[in-house]
């Protein structure tokens, strides 16, 4: 091969090289490495438990709000109160309407929840705290019809099934608003920050000491000995 | 300002007894020292051997560091199961979270996965469902990445004024760690995506089955299907064997014991995004999706557990994140934030990592409001308290980025406090 040939091969394997370099940016879809196997259609079944706002995933059953007083007074109220009040520092489930723009804002299933499927899906995957995913599908129904009904968002012949599903509207549906904070918060983005007598001289406002609600160390599980 | 000599004395007995009273929160004590362990005598390790190698199989920290521990607040929920214990930030120091130390925020208690029975579903909007064994995963593409995870609940509790005295009870829901698992763009394309999939779900395997959804792109940018931590197996606490990466977003979405991930073309709204991990705001709404952990920063030492203790010559040591890119500059002030100098940052500096800043000072016992500002290089500023509050309220309960006040007192003891 003449020095020319070799100089033009050698400029043109250049040239495929960085094709090929830049065909794998572009088109940076990882590869198939032949790992991992199907999921069959039972394995599938047994962990799809997820539910959406439209119902998507709900399972078969039905339960009523008769039916889910009894599944609550068994499995729920010794933690979320026989009227969903809690008992002592567990979760609240009912009342806190129109506290939410408040001083004291009480955060329920009737007062915040946006949607049925986050209270359901939920209860499917985490409840009974302790006992999960020990529910059959009906008192599953059956014990979130009852919440509901604690709430005053369904009626006490009430009965919850894939069907009546489209039946409930919570009334914080239309309480969220997406991330906003790069609006909202602008002035934090800031390409001088004040370094030199950004404000008036301070005073101490408020003490942490006084509130007095530290942990003891005594309180506190020791280390490796 | 130097301090007439005849003071001296008395100025350090008030020190000892302040450390003394500080022993009641976590701050380190002085131990009594031994004479025979001190020169000219040779001390009585140097005399004899120590225990010899293999003894230590897994090795823990000296038996003199026991107190470098998570602590909890015990009347801060109702059962240890769904709770959280906080990291020791006053004792640490660099960017990287001994694994051990690591705050814990559980929902169901620590899920103890056999390896061998560790399965992870993928399926949904994806061409070929797919489950993988943790072998299988072993076996992709591998990287590391060092990543802070925030708790959107740090410094929750201090949204309507100074709370809690120490910035591990205020800041410790954060560490920084390298995580080595297979990116998830990699593990998606295992199964295909289709052209409609525009989120995921990730769920738990632990008894809460923690499930929250995440937009495709993010999922394709950065996150990571990690099972090591700092080179090492994860930690049960951490997940073990797999867990959710998802770099500089709030703690509750780098989901634990990570069993399924399925591919959807909404958000399910799932009750970890509604009805908690939502910022409620004075007119009652509330901001969701807030994913993003914004700049924010901490003096760790000298802090409420970490008091000063002498005067002279001091360091002032801190730890700063952002969860929207790197960690630029860190300034502090001593007057709670009139003026602000610039602090040294030391060691690396990674996209939404922890940075470690230093200010080394001369302190002569006057009482200071020390406070620490990040910014990051989208030019972010960590805003003030009260400058959240204007937008906020102070009903958020998540995502408190707003500057920490410590006082320091002429005795060297230092409080949490509000300036104003």
């Amino acid at each position: 091969m003449s020095r020319w040939a070799r100089l033009a091969l050698s400029v043109a394997l250049l040239f495929a090289f960085n094709a090929s370099a830049r065909a794998q940016t572009k088109n940076d879809t990882p590869r198939n490495y032949g790992i991992g196997r199907v999921a069959t259609p039972e394995q599938i079944a047994g962990w799809d438990i997820d539910i959406r706002p439209d119902g998507q995933g709900a399972p078969s059953g039905r339960g009523s709000v008769k039916d889910g007083e009894k599944v609550y007074m068994d499995k729920c109220a010794a933690c979320h109160g026989e009227f969903g009040e809690s008992a002592g520092r567990w979760p609240q489930l009912a009342q806190g309407k129109d506290t939410l723009a408040s001083h004291d804002p009480v955060k329920t299933v009737g007062s915040y929840f946006p949607y049925l499927s986050s209270v359901f899906d939920y209860i499917r995957r985490a409840m009974p705290f302790g006992d999960s995913e020990s529910l059959t599908n009906d008192e599953l129904y059956a014990v979130t019809a009852y919440v509901l009904n604690l709430n005053d968002i369904v009626d006490d012949k009430f009965v919850l099934s894939k069907e009546t599903w489209g039946k409930v509207k919570m009334p914080n549906q239309g309480g969220f608003l997406d991330d906003d904070r790069e609006k909202t918060e602008k002035t934090f983005w800031d390409p001088k920050p004040c370094m030199k007598n950004c404000r008036r001289p301070v005073k101490i406002t408020g003490h942490a000491q006084a509130i007095d609600v530290t942990p003891d160390e005594k309180t506190q599980k020791r280390g490796v000995e | 300002m130097t301090e007439p000599t005849d003071t001296k004395q008395a100025t350090r007995r008030r020190f000892l007894v302040g450390a003394a009273g500080l022993a009641a929160t976590g701050a380190s004590t002085t131990r009594a020292e031994n004479a025979n362990n001190l020169p000219p005598n040779v001390a009585g390790w140097t005399r004899r051997l120590g225990e010899g190698v293999g003894v230590r199989a897994y090795g823990n920290p000296s038996k003199y560091e026991k107190d470098v521990i998570r602590r909890t607040v015990s009347w801060l929920t109702a059962t240890p199961e769904s709770s959280v214990s906080f990291t020791p930030l006053h004792q640490l120091d660099g960017i990287i979270t001994p694994n051990g130390l690591c705050f814990e925020r559980h929902h169901g208690g620590i899920a103890e996965i056999d390896p061998g029975d560790y399965r992870l579903m993928l399926h949904g909007m994806v061409d070929k469902p797919l489950i993988f064994t943790l072998d299988e995963l072993k076996r992709l593409p591998r990287v590391n990445k060092i990543h802070f995870l925030e708790c959107a609940a740090n410094s929750g509790m201090e949204w309507r004024g100074a709370q809690l005295n120490g910035c591990q009870y205020t800041h410790g829901m954060v560490h920084c760690l390298q995580y080595t698992g297979v990116s998830l763009k990699v593990l998606l394309a295992q199964a295909g995506l289709r052209s409609n999939a525009k989120w995921i779900m990730a769920e738990g395997g632990d008894a809460a089955a923690m499930n929250r959804s995440i937009p495709i792109e993010k999922a394709l940018e950065d996150c990571i299907v990690a099972y090591r931590m700092n080179g090492e197996m994860l930690r049960p606490e951490q997940g073990y064997p797999v867990r959710l990466v998802v770099p500089g977003w709030e703690g509750n979405i780098w989901i634990k014991w990570l069993r399924r991930l399925k591919v959807g073309d909404q958000p399910w709204f799932t009750r970890e995004e509604t009805s908690k991990y939502t910022d409620l705001l004075e007119n009652g709404k509330a901001r969701q999706f807030t994913f993003v952990m914004d700049a924010k920063s901490v003096i760790t030492s000298p802090s409420p557990q970490a008091p000063v203790k002498q005067k002279g010559f001091n360091v002032i040591s801190g730890l700063a994140w952002s969860g929207r890119g790197k960690v630029k500059r860190v300034d502090i002030s001593f007057d709670g934030g009139r003026n602000w100098r610039t602090t040294r940052i030391d060691g690396p500096v990674f996209d939404k990592a922890c940075v470690r800043f230093y200010y080394e000072f001369d302190w002569n016992g006057e009482e200071l409001l020390l406070q620490s500002r990040a910014i990051d290089d989208t030019g972010y500023v960590q805003p003030s308290k009260d400058a959240l509050r204007k937008i906020r309220g102070v009903n958020s309960i998540y995502h408190n980025n707003g500057i920490q006040t410590w006082a320091v007192k002429p005795d060297g003891e230092v409080e949490n406090v509000e300036v104003g």
